[in-house]
């Protein structure tokens, strides 16, 4: 095929060349083996075309340490842990994970009773956390760190070491040009030579063997320092995600519009400190969510009725009273004083008011009710648990489009509120919140409860338009669905139930460490598989002479010169033809040869 | 007819000249097994015969230049060097027809959609085929290897027609992917897929001719015929390497942009989402590729396979875990 396919057909070659005592042993183009010329006498040089040998049965703990260690630190292994890493997280990908969908494990249980607990036994709920996962990740990156360091310091060395002897039988690699120059003399073509080579980037070192003078030269080594800084990026991304993300913390809160919220932790309905996290760090900012917008989809029909848009607009009040308005939005989260304030979900809050017999308010509140499908049929709980005779617990159902179906039951047929409705079972009995057992808010548990009102009943559920009251059964007193837009044309209910948006606020100061070790990942990666690095060298010999040396013994300059371009890569490298071609065409034009 | 009915209209178009361009592209193949077999019945071993072969062909101005080489100890099987053919010139002609169609539907698509065309499984599947296709003509005028036009023109054609299960009508974006993320991240991972899609073709090529070459199939045994005229494995293993490291990079760069658009959209960089952990599934078997191929006793057949694993798991990502998989990623898929 084309002619770079010559340099590539050298792997096996320079493979016997590299030797093993410099980085993981089964490498290939090691990139600071060095030609057989160098002579160096490490114990490697000899085994460097055996790897890890056969073990001998006689090692000491410290040799049985050491082959550990070598095993663990050759390139072998760590394709075998890498492959094990993607083996290792696919589980998580079948099975919901409890740091990502808690629910799906739940869920899971319910439907596998049997199968989940072996599996949770096995931790494949949670996965990434897993001793497993854990164990081969821990040893893919110790494994990186026994790599890098010794590499590393090899690296400064070959960085401040000089271009390598030039072999003697340049011929003998596989990118070699010879020219002849018949009127140019040995130190011309030599300091041409050294002028090129400068002016491209490689280091180069003037060698005189046996009367022949020649140019080594080597440029790349910005490539190791790309496939070090690679690496040693990895280790960066991973400690910064596990120590740093100890010192920060996540919380979340529903925030129903007009409602405040105050970044303190007693606030939060949630929250998840790290590790390392001091809670007097929090900023004790006031947030109001002054206004919900959500805008719907009206003009395509083939989306009606998709959101298109969720804006939160906020205030934010600082200690000191400075007060600022704001605005999230899906993409756009809020930065504010140290956190990250996101907006997760939202959904409807219908005010409710509950009265006793004498028209006594006991309870009044917007609850946020989950919403359950696209047009935001909702759930929620209502828990009155002082003030009328009995406790009483409301499960209801909200529909912001309500549209009855035949069986008797609702649904929702438009995410906005056309024709707002609440449904309410009412039970009584023991909300059991009183034992100190802490309890969803969105959930009502009914064990220790009596329905009285709704489906499986004689009482129908009590149903409400926004302003509407009715009565509660057994006469323990009465119930409102408020209208927070009383002032509206009639029949006009769009602006008569609270939103409410769920957020995520957080602290990760990692998230700044991870993103620079990402990118200096990326640099690296960048550097170090496009970077060519190589040595070239050029052999200058009076005309006449062979390349052993011998020859004739024609006078010694001004007859002319005989010159070799012969290059070598070290690692990937499918220019190197070209660019020995390049070397000698220029190097011919700077020796004056006519170029048309 | 509004422009997303030409869209469609144009992508059915291009589709059917891919499908020609198939047939081409397999002709093409065909053709070359034939010429091997002749090649085998009628050339003698050696050089001089080859050289006088080349040189009868050349004289008497007959379309067939025809060498065959065997040689003689290590390394490679016997080769031939195919004849230039029509074949394969319609093949590529089709395909750059197809390409020109492809992206004017994609474009339409994406005015009538006023965004860019990548917002759902169907817009996904035709920008991703229409990279597939750009970045093989692409490598093209670098390198010839058009003998792989059967496969790559055979994927997009599947993929192209499975995606009429996926088509919507267009609608707006949800919140959620209103971020110039989408533009950078989707647009980045379909290019490193069309990457690593050649990579995966050469790496399966490069296992057959591997296989042959260590077999030393005379030419006349060769159950494929056609791939005395491919490249040697060792070529093939170097290119597969080249556009597969760009895919790499390109792979590296959508795990990190998908990352800082995850932090924005769902304030969390990372959470082993499904989707988030097949891409980095994806990620680090092609790390073990790299250093497979720089590794004693891995590099060849063993990094193909890693190679072709790989593709497959990018396969994977995009068909099973968008159309099955549960995951914040869902409502992107369909
Ligand atoms: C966290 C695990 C690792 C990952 C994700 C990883 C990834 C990579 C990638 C993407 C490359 C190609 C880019 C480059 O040359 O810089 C590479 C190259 C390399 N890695 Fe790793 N690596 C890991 C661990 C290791 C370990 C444990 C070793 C030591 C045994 C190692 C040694 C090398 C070497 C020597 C190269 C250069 C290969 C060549 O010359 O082409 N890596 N690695």
């Amino acid at each position: 095929m084309t002619s770079s396919s010559d340099s590539e057909r050298e792997v096996p070659e320079r493979a016997a060349r590299s030797t093993r005592a410099r980085g993981p042993s089964d490498r290939i183009d090691d990139p600071n083996a060095r030609p057989e010329l160098d002579g160096e006498s490490t114990e490697g040089t000899a085994s460097g075309a055996r790897p890890d040998g056969p073990v001998s049965p006689k090692l000491g703990l410290a040799g049985s340490l050491r082959f550990f260690w070598r095993q663990l630190t050759s390139m072998r292994t760590a394709i075998l842990l890498l492959l094990l890493l993607a083996i290792a997280a696919i589980p998580g990908s079948l099975v919901p994970q409890r740091s990502s969908d808690p629910n799906g494990v739940t869920q899971y249980f319910v439907d596998n009773p049997d199968l989940a607990p072996v599996l949770d036994n096995l931790q494949a709920f949670d996965v990434y956390s897993s001793a497993w996962f854990s164990a081969v990740y821990i040893l893919l990156f110790v494994s990186l760190i026994g790599c890098i360091i010794p590499r590393t310091k090899h690296h400064f060395d070959a960085m401040r070491s000089r271009p390598p002897r030039t072999p003697a039988r340049l011929s003998r690699l596989a990118d070699h040009r010879e020219e002849a120059y018949p009127d140019v003399d040995v130190d011309t073509a030599i300091a041409e030579a050294r002028t090129l080579l400068k002016s491209s980037g490689y280091r180069i070192e003037e060698y005189d063997q046996r009367g022949v003078r020649s140019i080594s030269a080597e440029r790349g080594y910005l490539r190791e320092t790309g496939n070090l800084v690679f690496h040693a990026s990895l280790v960066g991304v991973l400690v910064a995600v596990g120590v740093g993300g100890g010192f920060g913390y996540s919380g979340q809160r529903v925030v129903v519009e007009g409602q405040s919220f105050v970044n303190s932790v007693i606030d939060y309905d949630t929250i998840n400190p790290g590790r390392f996290f001091d809670e007097g760090t929090l900023s004790p900012y006031a947030l109001t969510l002054d206004a919900f917008d959500v805008t719907y989809e009206t003009q395509n029909a083939d989306a009606f009725g998709q959101p298109i848009d969720f804006t939160a607009h906020l205030t934010t009040t600082t200690p000191d009273g400075t007060s600022q308005e704001q605005r999230i939005k899906v993409n756009e989260p809020l930065r504010f004083a140290g956190t990250d304030v996101f907006l997760l979900g939202n959904g409807y809050a219908p005010t409710i008011t509950v009265r006793d017999p004498e028209g006594t308010v006991v309870f009044t509140d917007s609850i946020p009710f989950l919403p359950q499908d696209a047009n935001l049929t909702s759930v929620g709980v209502v828990k009155v648990p002082d003030g009328l005779a009995e406790q009483v617990g409301l499960l209801g159902f909200f529909y912001p489009t309500a549209q009855p179906l035949e069986d008797g039951a609702f649904t929702s047929t438009y995410p906005d509120l056309v024709l707002p409705m609440l449904s309410l079972n009412v039970f009584t009995g023991d909300l059991g919140i009183d034992g100190g057992v802490p309890r969803s808010v969105y959930t009502l548990n009914t064990d220790d409860m009596t329905q009285i009102a709704g489906r499986g009943t004689d009482v129908d559920a009590i149903q409400l338009l926004p302003g509407q009251s009715a009565e509660l059964p057994n006469g323990l007193g009465s119930i409102e669905f408020g209208n927070a837009d009383p002032e509206a044309a009639a029949g006009d209910f769009s602006n008569s139930v609270p939103r409410f948006a769920s957020l995520d606020i957080h602290s990760d100061p990692s998230q700044f460490w991870v993103l620079l070790f990402a990118v200096l990942v990326t640099l690296g990666l960048l550097t170090s598989l496009f970077v060519p690095r190589r040595r070239v060298w050029v052999a200058v010999r009076p005309l006449g002479e062979t390349d052993d040396g011998g020859g004739s013994d024609g006078d010694e300059y001004g007859g002319g010169v005989r010159v070799e371009y012969a290059g070598l890569a070290r690692g990937e490298d499918p220019g190197l033809a070209e660019a020995v071609a390049s070397l000698a065409y220029r190097h011919g034009t700077a020796l004056g040869v006519e170029r048309l | 007819m509004d422009l997303n009915d030409f869209s469609v209209m144009a992508l059915w178009t291009a589709l059917a000249l891919y499908a020609l361009a198939f047939i081409a592209f397999t002709f093409d193949l065909a053709r070359r097994s034939t010429e091997v077999r002749e090649a085998a019945g009628a050339v003698v071993p050696s050089a001089v015969a080859r050289n006088s072969a080349a040189a009868d062909a050349g004289s008497t101005g007959g379309a067939r230049t025809l060498t065959v080489d065997r040689p003689t100890g290590t390394g490679g099987g016997a080769r031939v060097t195919a004849s230039r053919s029509p074949s394969l010139r319609v093949g590529v002609a089709l395909t750059v027809l197809g390409f020109i169609v492809h992206l004017a539907a994609d474009v339409t698509r994406g005015i009538a959609a006023g965004r860019v065309p990548w917002a759902n499984m169907y817009e996904f599947a035709m920008t991703g085929t229409l990279l597939i296709i750009g970045v093989f003509l692409l490598v093209l005028t670098r390198e010839d290897l058009r003998f792989l036009g059967t496969f790559v023109t055979g994927l997009v054609v599947v993929l192209l027609g499975l995606s009429w299960n996926f088509y919507v009508e267009i609608a707006p974006l949800p919140p959620a992917l209103q971020s110039a993320w989408l533009v950078v991240h989707v647009f980045v991972a379909s290019l490193g897929t069309a990457f690593l899609a050649l990579g995966f073709a050469l790496s399966v090529v490069q296992l057959i001719q591997a296989r042959q070459e260590r077999l030393k199939l005379e030419l006349s045994a060769l159950r494929m015929r056609f791939l005395a005229t491919l490249p040697s494995a060792d070529r093939l293993e170097n290119l597969a390497y080249r556009v597969s490291i760009i895919g790499f990079i390109f792979w590296t760069f959508t795990l990190i942009a998908g990352a800082i658009w995850a932090e924005s959209a769902w304030g969390r960089y990372w959470g082993w989402d499904t989707k988030e952990v097949w891409t980095f599934i994806i990620w680090v078997i092609y790390a073990g590729y790299i250093h497979a191929r720089a590794t004693r006793g891995w590099r060849g057949t063993r990094s193909a396979w890693l190679a072709i694993i790989g593709f497959s798991a990018v396969l994977f990502n995009f068909g099973v875990v968008n159309v099955f998989f549960k995951g914040l990623h869902a409502y992107s898929g369909l």
